[in-house]
């Protein structure tokens, strides 16, 4: 299972890259994983502002829907609209051309809420 | 939980496994999307060993046969099977079937798993003409082997002639080293292929001769988008007891040619119409119905819901059922889908989905 080190991780499975105040979101491998073949991402929340654990978006598995929740405040500025066509991209590199949005964080201190990798590592028992 | 005879081997293949009907069973092995192109294009297998088998036997097995299940049992002639459904007294569905004819005085009954307990005590009370019944289920495996290369791959496991075989007719033979299988060319799939019933304890050989042959393990999620872009019914989904064969397009197999449950009511709706249908539909737009969800008018009123949806992997779009009023059934009626905060927009199409 991949669990890049220098991401952060939230409980609900998602990871969090921090550059500056935009913080690039997506969901991890064992996600993916478990989700099997992703057919659909809908997020039409961009441009809102939105609080931590708001929900931003749905993935869709063939079988499964399941909600995405924002893991850190702030306004959703970008969301990666090669899904829309290739939502298979999440199972094939959920951490690269798989990432779902972009938000602009309204309070950076939040940061500390989020797991390190070997945290998230405990929590799937990898 | 149940295992069939089996679950060590899709264990052992890596397949995620869940809970279904009892039973612990292989959802997908690689992923559902590959499996269920392997059966739209090339072929699969199936264990569908779940599923229960009722033998009915004696001078009366077609009495209580005729008497329960909706379609004309007296046309069946050894060697050929026939789609059915059980109806209740309510105007709904016991669960629907298959109905082989053996021998003779001699028919094999296939049930969906889910309700082998609720059949049993439904036939058995109707049973007032005293056919011999026996609940095989614990005993037989199922093996759905599908997909349009199944004939060829599978020609070299037998002495029957596959191709011979013509649908929905079965032969009683050899298969894989195994005498006294049933091979029948039925499915769930609408690409072709046989079911093969045996034993639990031949069933290894089987299924491991067939996957040296060329078959892919294929997992419970394809087995579902694959019968719905046939628009095959699932019973718990499109159909349940409270749902009628009329309203359901099963009108083909409810023939009033003789008595069944129900069936005075059953015909009189025939003949006055009903007042929903279930109806297939494509969506316009992008998104995924899914069972449960409102389908609505195009002033959002409430008309009906999704029994089952899903996005077609091969025509890469939203398709479902679901039972709206008749008004809107007639193919290209406009409908939409509650999909969370959208009405989707949608179109009635004709069955099925996907046209191989």
């Amino acid at each position: 299972m991949n669990i890049p080190s220098e991401l952060k991780y939230t409980k609900d499975h998602e990871w969090v890259k921090i550059e500056g105040d935009i913080a690039t979101i997506g969901i991890t491998d064992f996600a993916q994983s478990e989700l099997g073949d992703i057919v659909y991402v809908e997020v039409e929340t961009v441009d809102e502002t939105l609080q931590a654990e708001e929900i931003f978006g749905t993935v869709e598995a063939v079988k499964t829907v399941s909600d995405l929740f924002l893991p850190l405040s702030g306004e959703i500025t970008d969301f990666n609209e090669a899904l829309e066509d290739e939502p298979e991209k999440v199972n094939t590199d959920p951490y690269g051309d798989g990432w779902m949005i972009k938000i602009k964080c309204s309070d950076l201190a939040e940061v500390e809420n989020l797991m390190s990798a070997d945290a998230y590592k405990t929590l799937i028992g990898a | 939980m149940k295992n069939t005879a089996l679950t060590a081997t899709h264990e052992a293949l890596g397949a995620k496994m869940v809970p279904f009907a009892g039973y612990n069973m292989p959802i997908q092995y690689e992923g559902v999307n590959i499996e269920h192109e392997t059966v739209r294009k090339s072929v699969g297998v199936f264990d569908v060993s779940h599923m229960g088998e009722f033998l009915i036997t004696g001078p009366n097995a077609l009495a209580l046969i005729q008497k329960t299940c909706s379609n004309d049992a007296s046309k069946l002639t050894i060697g050929k099977a026939q789609y059915s459904c059980i109806p209740n007294d309510d105007g709904g569905i016991v669960d629907d079937l298959i109905i082989y004819k053996l021998k003779e005085e001699q028919y094999l009954l296939v049930v969906n798993a889910s309700n082998i307990e609720k059949d049993w005590n439904w036939i058995s009370s109707k049973n007032d003409v005293d056919a011999e019944m026996r609940d095989l289920s614990e005993d037989y495996s199922l093996l759905a082997i599908q997909g349009p290369k199944a004939v060829e791959a599978m020609q070299s496991l037998t002495s029957h002639d596959l191709a011979a075989i013509k649908f929905y007719n079965f032969e009683v033979g050899d298969f894989a080293g195994i005498e006294n299988v049933i091979i029948s060319a039925t499915g769930y799939t609408g690409s072709g292929g046989f079911e093969i019933y045996c034993k639990n304890s031949e069933v290894k050989q089987i299924w491991d001769k067939v996957t040296e042959a060329g078959a892919k393990p294929i997992g419970l999620a394809a087995r579902d988008t694959l019968r719905l872009e046939m628009g095959y019914c699932l019973y718990g989904n499109d159909i349940d007891d409270t749902t009628s064969p009329i309203e359901a397009g099963l009108g083909w197999v409810t023939k009033f040619t003789k008595e069944f449950t129900n069936s005075e009511a059953l015909k009189e709706q025939k003949n006055r119409g009903v007042e929903r249908k279930l109806i297939a539909f494509e969506l316009d737009e992008r998104g995924i119905p899914r069972h449960g969800y409102d389908i609505v008018d195009g002033q959002g009123k409430k008309i009906g819901e999704v029994t089952s949806g899903t996005m077609s992997p091969m025509l890469g779009k939203g398709i479902g059922l679901g039972y709206v009023p008749t008004v809107f059934a007639d193919v290209n009626s406009k409908i939409n889908i509650q999909i969370r905060k959208n009405a989707v927009p949608a179109t009635v199409v004709k069955l099925p989905f996907y046209k191989g």
